[in-house]
């Protein structure tokens, strides 16, 4: 190429700024926070503020600035260990629970006659207009000993004495579930929405009974909305922290409630750093999944 | 106008059942207020090609769903091959249907699509598998076996409904809109295809359309129907000479009507006179019909002769003046408006190369048909 060309293509044009708006807000709002915990991570805590300092070793010792991973991965100190597990089984669970009340509802909905979808979608939207931290103080007061629930059912005489739902795997599961519910009804509705009614027509045809035809051709047209609503679900229930905390109790190891305690009861931002770090590591593998589903889903869109 | 009868499939041996091998009686079906399809009565003969032809509304394709199972009738009995579909539903039933949209399963390669209705039957893999083979290689498609939907074209995706539809050997083919979703090009083409195809397998099939030069060139027979009736029933040949009804007339190919009443009625001639023509219409044949009946007289356009000079009959000729002349290669339409003031059709073929002795815009132009030509309908 000659040389004007060249000094042509450096000249600013407009859609540099269109392209670099979004680039800009990423690298102001993700990527320079994410680097900062980044480096916080090999640090050390202090007295100062912020609460960290840099650890020197000039004879450039490696395990200095890596201690805040290898403590995480500590195997006589096993609650980093069994707070990521713990907290990728509570999603994995919540998940599967989603998956199982939200696809009937999204079917349910998606075929339901076209001026009540609206009205079903907006009941499933609605009550995340109210703050989250409102409607899971509200299931205490459904779930505690002397709650609505244990109350109606002593007054049955179903049972003596209270059940314990507070405190306990059960409850964290419903708060999670409760929450993230739109969020797999939603992708799997759009997906279901978007199937077309002669397919079920000509699996009928072809001797197929409803049941058949739903297994045979709605559930995998519709995996790619069942991939994306899962991962909605169960990307940030690896991390939750508000719900366990609530409604759960000590026995609810999270890896979210770890990194709280790291950071507001210990006063150990390089750990938590770290802590972060690693869940981000781990959520890699389903986020990229997520990211590769959205692709296909926009490319079948074309 | 490919107006060729088709002979139906020569082997019957049963000419009872095989008469009315898909029989509609008195069918009818309402949806709320409004009658799709009103007591229809229709036999289908065995082997042939049926075509229901009518425009967008009509309840041609409302029939052919209730054949197919996918709406039940308000009223009336459909039987195929003597057995009672009432009770049957649509995964049961002895039908296949090439569906408009094709409605190829996305997800699934060409074979598995064909091999779908083999699996629901519980066949063994084996056999599944042959019949896949002998399907795809009857339209012609065996290449394409591992291929996905998406990565077809039209013509291609075509023969992989129809491969689907025949897969399972139906007693009765069911295609809605075969050609709706081709270029005209390729429809024409895969017209002849499609017949030849289905006349090998020798399956019944009913087809619906609104093209009455694609009902024309694949059915044996044709079905005209309006308003949820069906108005005539005939070979391709007989619909179009022979309309039976001012719609059928003018639903298929174009017509001039004269609105005239009937004068002598005997019974190897009448005549009919109209305020159009300046001579009476003379026919070559009686109808039943009251003296002074208004009727309508009904003439194609090909069967009208344009000519500069005065034709020597005495009746079914009329002077007028060319407005416009539609070229179409093969042959012309002639807009002619008579002295009455009446705008007519005439076609004249294009034998010469050479146009020049023509009649050509604005030139003054006798107009005139044979006795035999003119097709009388009730008002």
């Amino acid at each position: 190429m000659s040389k004007p060309s060249v000094l042509k293509r450096l000249k600013p044009q407009p859609r540099w700024f269109v392209i670099g708006a979004p680039y800009l807000w990423m690298f102001l709002f993700f990527f320079i926070p994410f680097a900062i915990v980044f480096v916080i991570s090999f640090m050390k805590p202090a007295i100062a503020m912020p609460p960290v300092a840099f650890e020197y070793d000039l004879a450039g010792n490696i395990e200095l600035l890596t201690k805040n991973y290898t403590r995480l991965f500590d195997l006589d100190d096993l609650l980093y260990i069994n707070a990521y597990l713990g907290s990728l089984k509570m999603a994995a669970v919540s998940t599967i629970l989603a998956l199982l009340i939200g696809y009937p509802l999204a079917y349910a909905i998606a075929r339901a006659p076209g001026a009540w979808r609206q009205v079903f979608l907006m009941l499933v939207i609605l009550p995340s207009w109210t703050s989250l931290l409102i409607r899971i103080y509200a299931w205490i007061g459904l779930l505690k000993n002397n709650g609505f629930i244990n109350n109606f059912l002593m007054w049955t005489g179903l049972t003596d004495s209270p059940i314990q739902m507070m405190q306990t795997d059960f409850a964290v599961y419903i708060g999670i579930v409760y929450a993230y519910l739109p969020f797999m009804v939603l992708p799997i509705y759009t997906n279901l929405v978007k199937h077309d009614p002669t397919l079920l027509e000509a699996a009928a045809d072809l001797g197929a009974n409803r049941f058949t035809a739903f297994w045979k051709i709605t559930v995998p047209l519709s995996m790619n909305g069942v991939i994306a609503g899962c991962m909605l679900v169960f990307i940030p229930a690896v991390g939750e922290f508000v719900i366990p905390e609530i409604l759960g109790g000590p026995d609810q190891l999270m890896i979210g409630k770890v990194l709280w305690q790291e950071f507001f009861n210990n006063r150990d931002w390089p750990v938590a750093s770290a802590v972060a770090i690693t869940m981000l590591l781990v959520l890699i593998l389903p986020i990229t999944i997520f990211q590769r589903i959205q692709n296909k889903e926009l490319e079948e869109g074309k | 106008m490919a107006a060729v009868e088709k002979p139906a499939n020569p082997a019957t041996a049963k000419p009872k059942t095989d008469e009315h091998y898909v029989k509609i009686e008195k069918v009818s079906k309402v949806f709320g207020d409004f009658t799709a399809v009103d007591n229809v009565e229709l036999s289908i003969r065995k082997g042939e090609i049926f075509a229901l032809l009518g425009s967008s509304g009509c309840g041609k394709s409302t029939l052919l769903r209730m054949l197919a199972g996918f709406e039940k009738p308000t009223e009336g009995r459909i039987t195929i091959d003597g057995q009672d579909m009432a009770k049957v539903p649509s995964y049961q039933r002895p039908t296949n249907m090439m569906f408009q949209s094709y409605a190829l399963f996305p997800h699934m390669t060409v074979a598995d699509n064909v091999a779908f209705g083999l699996k629901q039957d519980g066949l063994p893999k084996d056999q599944i598998q042959a019949r896949v083979e002998e399907m795809l290689k009857l339209v012609d498609m065996s290449p394409y076996a591992k291929r996905k939907p998406h990565q077809l074209s039209g013509g291609q995706k075509q023969r992989v409904a129809l491969a689907r539809s025949l897969s399972k050997r139906p007693k009765l083919l069911l295609l809605d809109e075969p050609m709706g979703a081709l270029d005209k090009k390729l429809r024409e083409r895969m017209q002849l295809e499609l017949v030849d195809i289905i006349e090998k397998v020798g399956v019944t099939c009913v087809m619906v359309t609104h093209d009455q030069e694609e009902a024309m060139t694949m059915a044996s027979r044709i079905g005209i129907m309006s308003k949820g009736k069906i108005l005539q029933v005939g070979a391709p040949a007989t619909v179009y000479e022979t309309p039976n009804c001012r719609f059928s007339a003018e639903f298929i190919g174009s017509i001039n009507m004269f609105e005239g009443k009937l004068i002598v009625d005997e019974p190897d001639h009448c005549e009919i006179e109209t305020a159009d023509l300046p001579t009476r219409i003379y026919i070559n044949h009686g109808i039943t019909g009251e003296q002074g009946q208004t009727l309508w007289a009904a003439v194609r356009p090909e069967k009208i002769d344009v000519s500069k000079s005065k034709p020597a009959q005495e009746t079914n000729v009329s002077r007028g003046k060319v407005i416009n002349i539609a070229y179409f290669g093969s042959h012309s339409v002639y807009h002619v408006r008579l002295d009455s003031g009446k705008k007519i059709l005439a076609n004249a073929s294009n034998f010469e190369r050479d146009v020049s002795e023509r009649p050509t815009w604005d030139d003054e132009v006798y107009v005139s048909w044979a006795p035999e030509s003119v097709v009388v309908l009730p008002i």
